[in-house]
């Protein structure tokens, strides 16, 4: 039956895959070696266009190599067989921090995770500004559009009162108009 | 109850469809729905179900709304948050299936993304700032910030290797602080 396999290769990604999203891409190789399901040129048009849709990247590739498999109730089982093992392993973690709140050796661990934590998000952000703002092209090493767009951005969520609390999304659609009115 | 569930279905499901690329872009609305709008969690818990969520396994986004859920409404709170933040994907991704390859190569979509990207960075700028300055608290952790940043932007380690020496060092920081 092709849904309990599905679902059961999705599983072993989601339990096996640490570290987010990424992560889950050696495991769909591998699934796309052994069960044919899916070529490696779909993983790749999959993971561009996860890029360009809203969404964790992990999950729209499992619903995408689901769909491809065997339509929408194979995109609901792969999506699924990704999260369920997340949901049960987190959950555990939850009870356990419930328990041992107040201890000290588990607040001191989170002392030291709460700075790692937001060292790694800077990390991330560093890494998609790379390749935001430099252009591979040496003739012209910063891209000034989306640098400009970057820095209206920084003052409007960030100097001027009126504009500072607006929803994150207002931005975002914002500069979805920007980069097509000027080509981004 | 049934109430609390479809509510939180429905705003993880609002920040699912809002959440351009990745996990660690969703942050920035996950403090504004979250902290801001609704006090359903802190700053603080944010910075650690994210560091949670990057030694345990699965998409990060997912622990996240597991955590959160649960926390509000128990164990199925944190079922209807997960599939809340995953149902734009699948909408999303099973609608565009069969033009996939097409879609990623229109134009003017090329140039909104280009945009969008460059508001992520942003947006995730400021996000960082406001966790910067709750979790940075003294010299020592200012020291496992600089070097787990380093580390992250220059050694090809797995993050679970981050977050166990990060989680060591604050317990032993804080014994020595204790014994001293």
């Amino acid at each position: 039956m092709i849904y309990v396999r599905l679902f059961l290769e999705f599983f072993q990604t989601g339990l096996f895959a640490v570290g987010g999203g990424l992560a889950t891409l050696p495991f769909l190789y591998s699934i796309s070696d052994r069960t044919g399901w899916f070529t490696h040129s779909q993983l790749a048009d999959m993971l561009a266009i996860s890029e360009s849709t809203p969404g964790p990247i992990g999950i729209n590739t499992a619903t995408y190599a689901g769909f491809i498999t065997s339509g929408i109730s194979g995109a609901i089982t792969a999506t699924v067989g990704l999260i369920t093992p997340s949901i049960i392993v987190i959950l555990i973690i939850y009870a356990f921090l419930q328990a041992f709140r107040g201890n000290f050796y588990v607040e001191s661990v989170f002392y030291g995770l709460r700075p790692a934590s937001t060292a790694m998000i800077t990390a991330a952000g560093l890494i998609v500004a790379r390749i935001t703002f430099l252009n591979p092209n040496p003739d012209s090493v910063i891209n000034f559009k989306t640098a400009i767009l970057a820095i209206v951005l920084l003052i409007f969520t960030n100097a001027i009162n009126r504009t500072k609390n607006l929803h994150p999304v207002v931005w975002i659609i914002f500069s979805a108009i920007v980069g097509i009115i000027f080509e981004f | 109850m049934l109430g609390k569930l479809f509510e939180l279905f429905f705003t993880f499901a609002r920040i699912g469809a809002v959440t351009f690329g990745g996990g660690y872009a969703m942050l920035p609305i996950l403090q504004h729905e979250l902290v801001k709008k609704r006090n359903w969690t802190t700053d603080e818990d944010l910075a650690d179900y994210f560091a949670i969520g990057q030694c345990t396994p699965g998409v990060i986004a997912v622990n996240v709304a597991t955590f959160i859920g649960r926390k509000r409404a128990g164990i199925f709170g944190g079922i209807f948050a997960t599939l809340g933040v995953v149902f734009p994907s699948l909408v999303i991704i099973s609608l565009l299936a069969g033009v996939i390859q097409i879609y990623a190569e229109i134009q003017w979509v090329k140039h909104a993304f280009a945009g969008i990207r460059a508001c992520v960075c942003v947006l995730i700028f400021n996000a960082v700032y406001k966790l910067w300055r709750k979790s940075v608290i003294d010299i020592y952790t200012l020291g496992i910030y600089l070097a787990i940043l380093a580390g992250a932007m220059f050694l090809n380690l797995s993050p679970v290797i981050f977050v166990l020496i990060s989680g060591a060092a604050g317990v032993i920081v804080n014994v020595w602080r204790v014994k001293k």
